[in-house]
């Protein structure tokens, strides 16, 4: 290793490095550089409509010229390298890309960037540091929460908004009654939550750490 | 997914007169089913206008009594909104029934009335499907037809319409106002849905110079209201048969039912049978069903769902 190189590279640091490295070979030998710039090929690509979004995520104000087609999720993670929120399905079918717009918990995947405009976003990193963890997370950590850790932000994003729906006391599918306050217990928590899903199948305990938070939140309430 | 211009538009009238001016375009308001059609390029609209900051996001009551649903309020505030909650219970249980948290805090009214049908060919480009391509078959026959519709189904298309809200908003006699530059007019959601049809890619009335702008609910008709869903897991999942009954103050019933067909399929000829021989109100309500090896089940399924309702509503009346 080089000793301008970080002693102790990150997971993602040695993955990035990899994989440039193995894209820069595989063009060398297969498409050598002069032919891809002279190629006889017309351009067939559609030209792209690019446009001004301001957005403030997790505190700090960005102001970028994106594609139009850039998701929430997208702008996240390949404009800002905000990777903490993760892409699963890009279908709006798993969950792990849930971040919090406006205090209010969507779905990354399934919203335009453009459509956030003057949005203020909060993901995994606007919640806590290694330093300092939000209590959810030290909450994940204390009852195991998670095994691969992939659907892990989606599922503290979604959390953090799932208990701010319920303060302000919107039903859910399970809620007995329609009008008096809602009583969260574990099996309000299982159904608003079930837009998370985790393959690893940790929901026992990813629920038991909600469940944990929930209460010592309602009791600093 | 292929490139558009994206246009926030400032009023109804501005988005109205954006998508007069460019053939193809679409609104968007929550966007949960447009950009999944967009990524999967089934959608390719070369503009996009948003109306979800047009002032549509508000729920009204009338003086009359009757409630106006703005195009773009999200299904989550419609749930939890108390007027609803309380006179509209069906329509609260049905929108919760539906979708997860996230996507039910981006979905909008509007949006929901004009979603895709779920059917796994509908998707799956490589597959024929008369109603993304029209003229090109229908791979669901002889298919995963699990989800799909069994009565008011064609040659063309066994699709089923996906929905819960609309379920609950076909019994509760719901209008929709549809606005152009030329007027608004009201249609009421019995007749919003063509249904079955030669040409299944053309599914409600709606002009493509029109854009919903409200729902309309009539005053609350009072009496118990159910909304029951069956799926193949306990929470976000789409219907394999799901009713928004109403048991009213005067001892009568009315029902919709939701996974069935390619719309909220009502049968209001045979309601007065609901509350005395609903084996003749199953057998009305379905004649002429078509169903396939993998769906037959619907039909018994809604006969156990609604006699189940049955029996609650007695119970609690006891």
């Amino acid at each position: 290793m080089r000793s301008d190189q970080p002693a102790n590279p990150s997971r993602r640091d040695f993955v990035k490095s990899t994989s440039t490295a193995g894209i820069a070979a595989g063009v060398s030998t297969q498409f050598p550089s002069t032919a891809l710039a002279k190629s006889s090929l017309p351009d067939v690509r559609e030209k792209a409509f690019t446009q001004q979004v301001t957005l403030t995520i997790n505190s700090r104000k960005h102001t970028l010229g994106i594609d139009t087609r850039t998701t929430l999720l997208d702008l996240l993670r390949e404009k800002l390298a905000l990777t903490g929120t993760k892409k699963g399905c890009d279908h709006g079918q798993c969950g792990a890309c849930t971040v919090l717009v406006n205090g209010t918990r969507i779905n990354a995947c399934l919203s335009l960037a453009v459509m956030h405009d003057s949005d203020e976003i909060r993901t995994v990193e606007g919640l806590g540091t290694p330093d300092n963890l939000h209590a959810l997370q030290d909450g994940f950590v204390e009852h195991d929460s998670y095994q691969c850790g992939y659907c892990t932000s989606g599922q503290l994003c979604s959390a953090i908004g799932m208990l701010s729906e319920a303060r302000k006391g919107m039903p859910s599918h399970v809620t007995p009654d329609l009008i008096i306050p809602v009583t969260l217990n574990r099996d309000e928590i299982k159904e608003r939550m079930s837009g998370n899903l985790c393959r690893c199948g940790a929901y026992q305990n990813i629920c038991n750490a909600i469940e944990d938070y929930a209460e010592r939140d309602r009791e600093t309430v | 997914m292929r490139p558009f211009n994206f246009i926030t538009a400032e009023s109804p009238q501005h988005a109205l007169s954006l998508v007069a001016e460019n053939k193809n375009a679409k609104f968007i308001a929550g966007g949960t089913n447009l950009l999944d059609l967009m990524k999967l390029e089934i959608e390719a609209p070369p503009l996009l206008v948003d109306i979800s900051k047009t002032g549509l996001d508000k729920i009204e009551k009338r003086e009359d009594g009757r409630i106006a649903i703005g195009t773009s309020v999200t299904n989550s505030a419609l749930a939890a909104d108390m007027n609803i909650r309380r006179g509209y219970p069906v329509l609260s249980r049905a929108l919760l029934a539906g979708a997860s948290g996230q996507l039910r805090n981006k979905a909008t009214t509007g949006g929901n009335l004009l979603q895709r049908t779920r059917c796994p060919y509908f998707y799956d480009t490589a597959q024929a499907c008369n109603k993304r391509l029209p003229g090109s078959g229908c791979s669901a026959k002889g298919g995963f037809s699990r989800l799909l519709a069994v009565i008011d189904v064609s040659d063309a298309c066994i699709a089923s319409f996906p929905s819960d809200m609309a379920v609950a908003l076909r019994v509760l006699d719901a209008e929709i106002e549809l606005c152009s530059l030329t007027g608004t007019r009201i249609i009421p959601i019995r007749d919003f849905y063509h249904g079955a049809t030669t040409q299944p890619h053309i599914e409600t009335v709606i002009r493509r110079d029109e854009l919903i702008t409200r729902i309309i609910l009539p005053r609350p008709i009072g009496g118990s209201h159910f909304y029951e869903k069956v799926r193949d897991r306990a929470s976000y999942a789409f219907a394999l048969v799901s009713a928004a009954m109403v048991f009213l103050p005067d001892g009568s019933a009315r029902v919709a039912l939701g996974g069935v067909a390619p719309k909220p399929w009502r049968v209001e000829s045979a309601e007065q049978l609901l509350t005395t021989d609903i084996d003749e109100y199953v057998r009305i309500a379905f004649s002429g069903a078509s169903s396939t090896h993998e769906n037959q089940f619907k039909i018994p399924l809604a006969k156990q769902i609604l006699t189940t309702l049955i029996n609650e509503h007695k119970e609690a009346m006891a």
